[in-house]
């Protein structure tokens, strides 16, 4: 017996068993198709699925109202791809990402090794560019070009700091 | 018999503060993060400076050739919109840009080298870190566009050959003892019950709450040890027990490669990984592990291309590849 490309319906050839946070996961391929999912190559947790599990909840409906407003994203679109919009998400969807966190990292959820010599005063300086630059953006497209300006030489003033 | 090892990869990823992840960025902020690492990463004071390609302009055969030497992932080929790479001009070392985060470091050495590879890879971001800021949270350490990736942001990937598991079905069991561990395996199977390659990738999954080093000391303590020590006995086994039916395989894959007309690259693979066994198993005197190693990248389609230097239907390869495997390998004497 045959067995069909699981994307593209043709011969699969590739038969690859994965182990991913304990589960046996089989994919049935043909080499185009795997060639494509860049097997051999990629890690890829079950995020949609630890994502959806956690929407059923009464908290995770709350959630799914969430925004960032520096971004613009909101916990629905981080569900559909799986990424995050912009460093500001980790602090708006705190919440919700612990449990995700936690059962990605086997239980923890504080981060322990190397810190960038610059850390702890540049937090700060980032979510404020990370916000002027939102602005920007907002500024240009309603035509705001003198504001967009004053935005511009914050910018610059924050990035030579 | 740290030659079942084939190689070692670590892999760090890092996004700039105060810059949405790629995502979230509009067509400008990504041109201006090309450009800007771009420049960064060539101006590093390396001992072995890298060049830049702009992946969004090199036609489809140079990113597939990007792709086959581990340079660039498959994403970062087909993907759209300003990216590119680093590379140094070993190529072990790698930054991509504008993969799924901002920056991929990727330190990557034939053999077992996991200390190697981090200590290469830490040199190159603490060289970049005097340049750029990083998106850094004291909770979650390095901010990264999917939350599997955070903290540390480091993965750590061993590529495996373990064909005497595979022939005593043991192998079921290694990767059993490899979930139980946190790790993400891998396994690329060819048709039927035959594997294709006998090649198996082991990568941590969890990059928070442990440190570089911790991670690191893991994997050459624990994991890989691990895995060798299963395919050692295999083998053992195998050699006490099935010794023609392993020495068959080994020498059958010998003149099938060095007398036939057409071979695809998945044959090609296939039977490599069996006179890789044998080269381990000290069967086949005068190959040597670097003229193996080159043949695996020689004989996948970009690089066969451009050895030819011209472009060719997958039939066209068949016939090339066959040909270059029989020259290459027809001319080792001195072989059972
Ligand atoms: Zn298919
Ligand atoms: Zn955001």
């Amino acid at each position: 017996m045959k067995i069909k490309c699981q994307k593209c319906g043709k011969e699969a050839t590739l038969h690859v068993t994965e182990i991913v946070q304990g589960q046996k996961i089989e994919k049935h391929l043909c080499q185009h198709c795997a060639n494509q999912e860049g097997i051999t190559i990629q890690v890829q947790m079950p995020l949609a699925q630890v994502l959806e599990e956690l929407l059923q909840t009464a908290a995770g409906r709350e959630l799914a109202n969430l925004r960032c407003d520096v971004c613009g994203i909101n916990f629905l679109e981080f569900r559909q791809k799986g990424l995050l919009g912009c460093p500001n998400d980790y602090t708006v969807f705190e919440q919700a990402l612990m449990p995700l966190l936690e059962r990605a990292h086997e239980g923890a959820s504080q981060h322990v090794g190397r810190v960038p010599g610059s850390a702890g005063e540049t937090e700060r300086r980032q979510n404020e560019l990370l916000r002027l630059r939102s602005e920007l953006k907002d500024a240009v497209a309603s035509e705001q070009y003198e504001r967009a300006v004053q935005i511009r030489d914050r910018i610059k003033e924050l990035e030579v700091e | 018999m740290s030659d079942l090892v084939v190689s070692s990869r670590v892999r760090l990823a890092r996004n700039i503060g105060g810059m949405p992840f790629l995502s979230r960025c509009s067509d400008s902020q990504r041109s201006e993060l090309a450009s800007g690492l771009s420049q960064t990463l060539q101006g590093l004071a390396l001992a072995e400076p890298m060049q830049y390609i702009d992946v969004e302009s090199v036609d489809e055969l140079e990113r597939q050739m990007l792709v086959e030497r581990h340079l660039i992932s498959r994403n970062q080929a087909e993907a759209a919109g300003p990216r590119g790479v680093a590379f140094s001009t070993q190529e072990t070392l790698a930054a991509m840009v504008n993969e799924e985060d901002h920056l991929r470091l990727q330190a990557l050495r034939s053999g077992l080298q996991l200390e190697q590879c981090y200590d290469e890879v830490r040199h190159l971001d603490d060289l970049l870190e005097q340049h750029v800021s990083y998106a850094f949270s004291s909770r979650f350490g390095y901010l990264t566009a999917c939350p599997t990736n955070v903290g540390t942001a480091l993965r750590v990937s061993v590529m495996l050959h373990l064909p005497a598991l595979k022939m005593t079905g043991d192998i079921e069991k290694a990767l059993r003892a490899g979930r139980d561990m946190n790790l993400a395996v891998r396994g690329l199977y060819g048709e039927g019950t035959e594997a294709l390659g006998d090649l198996f990738q082991v990568s941590n999954q969890s990059t928070l709450g442990r440190s570089e080093e911790q991670i690191i000391t893991d994997f050459r303590d624990q994991i890989v040890p691990a895995f060798i020590d299963y395919e050692t006995r295999s083998r053992e086994l195998l050699l006490k027990t099935r010794r023609a039916a392993l020495e068959d395989k080994v020498f059958r894959a010998w003149s099938v490669l060095r007398s036939a007309r057409v071979m695809s690259a998945e044959e090609a693979l296939y039977l490599l990984s069996h006179i890789r066994l044998g080269l381990s198993l000290q069967m086949l005197p005068g190959l040597t592990i670097e003229l193996l190693n080159q043949l695996s990248l020689l004989t996948q389609p970009a690089h066969l291309q451009q050895l030819s230097g011209k472009r060719m239907n997958p039939s066209e390869r068949g016939e090339y590849r066959a040909k270059l495997l029989r020259d290459t390998l027809g001319a080792i004497k001195g072989v059972g």
